[in-house]
């Protein structure tokens, strides 16, 4: 059996996406600056294809700016609120200590260059606490940004509530939505959004292309000089064929969202309720207050590694927030920012299943793993101290 | 290009010598929990010959495959030419770990040498 559960990491492209593609490879390669039939055409298409994603998300079609992805806009909200609210004697940053690297690693640059930094903590349930982020609020601050749902535990923040506090304070709000666009209702009026970034790679669209929204009246700063594209603020020809594919994509994941959430919602506490029996394992993060394919346990006396090179041998895609899986010393940050300590970081499994998994294929994940698990165990020193009552179980 | 060779595939998902001696002439362990490898070495000698050797492992695919490598290289081998054993025969008898690996290697190293130097000590006591 084959089965592919790490949906987090990318997805497979939809069928309407590569159609989308292909017809835009084979009969729409106009530079869309060009004013001649072909290029206006071209044209036409891009502004057609922003529409669609504003419509999605409840924004303005002049509030969206194609980039090459996800790390990209969030770099273009970060340093576009960064600078405007230097101009402003505005120097403090709010985020969240379980943010994606291309936020950790921007905000490190920013406090380089004199930036004041908060993390806010996400405690054990994986979720930020809205009176900790009231607090932290001070006069000097520019920006908040809290991502919408975690990309290794899956945990959905208060995006709404959080917003809204940022807005009485009169501080902007951007969220890294990369795992949630496409898989959960955004309106960004309603959440009270500023800045949002996503990409298309997660929602079955193509790599290599996502989109910044920003509201109407921020004064974006480009990551990218050039031309007059994406009305100058990101220069560079445009990805059609991606934006295209990411379009279709999008349109197809949002109008199949609920029945999609509903069905892995449903597979997901199935696999939770299995893998639970496992003696010594752990559920990351809340159980109900996730993104619906995520699933993402800690095994106590094993590394994650060697699991996932065990159920790859089953056929089976994962990913582990083990340092040996990255070529890092210390295992995954977000799992050390909910409490979790090195021993036990170590041997995590994340299963990030797909719209189209059924009940067999949890049933052979459950399997698989209890069998991998058991075998990693058995020849496991630190299983055996354990076992003997020599060191102390982490995970009841 | 697969992360591993083969053959460092081939000892993690068959690792030989798996398993504890008991009554075991020498033992070793190193590493810890936090970095997230630790080996564990038991050693049969002899009349100064390894005569048999099982390990257990907590770490990663390349740990695991490391430790496997070296009980067969010392299996047999008396106790001063297994003393030799270096962590660079280790990853070269495996065709090789990726950089980032090679203290999996290092690990393997000292965990025998641990194993031989606790067997040295309790001849000494003995």
């Amino acid at each position: 059996m084959q089965i592919y559960a790490d949906n987090a990491a990318t997805t497979k492209m939809s069928e309407a996406a590569i159609e989308a593609m292909t017809d835009c490879v084979r009969n729409w390669y106009g530079n869309p600056s060009s004013l001649y039939t072909i290029g206006q055409k071209a044209k036409e298409k891009l502004e057609e294809a922003r529409e669609e994603v504003a419509a999605v998300i409840n924004a303005g079609p002049r509030e969206i700016i194609f980039t090459s992805g996800g790390s990209e806009a969030d770099n273009q909200a970060l340093l576009t609120a960064a600078l405007n609210g230097k101009k402003q004697g505005k120097t403090h940053i709010i985020s969240s200590a379980f943010e994606h690297h291309a936020i950790l690693h921007t905000l490190n640059k920013l406090k380089k260059n004199g930036f004041a930094i908060t993390l806010l903590p996400v405690h054990e349930n994986g979720i930020v606490r809205l009176d900790e982020l009231e607090a932290a609020i001070r006069e000097d601050t520019c920006l908040v940004t809290i991502m919408t749902a975690n990309n290794e535990i899956g945990t959905i923040q208060p995006i709404a509530e959080i917003g809204a506090i940022c807005h009485k304070h009169g501080v902007l709000f951007h969220t890294d939505a990369v795992q949630a666009v496409g898989h959960l209702p955004i309106d960004v009026q309603a959440q009270n959004i500023d800045m949002l970034s996503a990409s298309a790679h997660k929602f079955h669209g193509p790599k290599g292309v996502g989109f910044l929204y920003a509201r109407k009246g921020i004064i974006l700063q480009n990551l990218i000089e050039g031309g007059a594209q994406e009305r100058g603020k990101r220069a560079g020809t445009e990805n059609l064929p991606g934006i295209l594919a990411m379009t279709a994509a999008l349109k197809e994941a949002a109008a199949h969202m609920e029945q999609n959430n509903a069905h892995m919602a449903e597979i997901r506490d199935y696999l939770i309720k299995g893998l639970s029996a496992i003696p010594h394992s752990a559920l990351n993060g809340d159980a109900k207050q996730r993104l619906a394919g995520n699933v993402n346990f800690s095994f106590e006396g094993i590394e994650g590694e060697g699991i996932l090179l065990l159920l790859d041998q089953k056929g089976i895609s994962a990913s582990s927030g083990s340092a040996c899986t990255s070529g890092a010393l210390d295992p995954s940050h977000v799992l050390l920012a909910i409490g979790r300590i090195h021993d036990v970081a170590h041997g995590s499994l994340r299963l990030s299943i797909g719209e189209d998994i059924t009940k067999e294929e949890a049933d052979y994940l459950i399997a698989a793993v209890k069998e991998v698990v058991a075998h990693l165990r058995s020849f496991s020193p630190v299983w055996r101290d354990l076992t003997e009552g020599k060191k102390e179980f982490i995970l009841k | 290009m697969a992360l591993y060779s083969d053959k460092v595939m081939d000892h993690f998902l068959k690792p030989r010598n798996l398993g504890v001696i008991e009554n075991a002439d020498g033992v070793g362990e190193v590493g810890n929990a936090k970095c997230g490898d630790i080996m564990k070495m038991y050693l049969k000698i002899d009349d100064d010959i390894i005569t048999d050797v099982k390990f257990e492992t907590f770490g990663c695919a390349s740990a695991i495959a490391s430790s496997s490598m070296a009980t067969e290289l010392i299996k047999g081998q008396r106790v001063e030419d297994a003393m030799q054993l270096t962590n660079k025969a280790v990853a070269e008898a495996l065709d090789g770990l990726p950089a980032y690996k090679m203290h999996c290697s290092v690990l393997a190293e000292e965990a025998i040498q641990a194993a031989l130097e606790d067997y040295k000590s309790k001849q000494e006591q003995a």
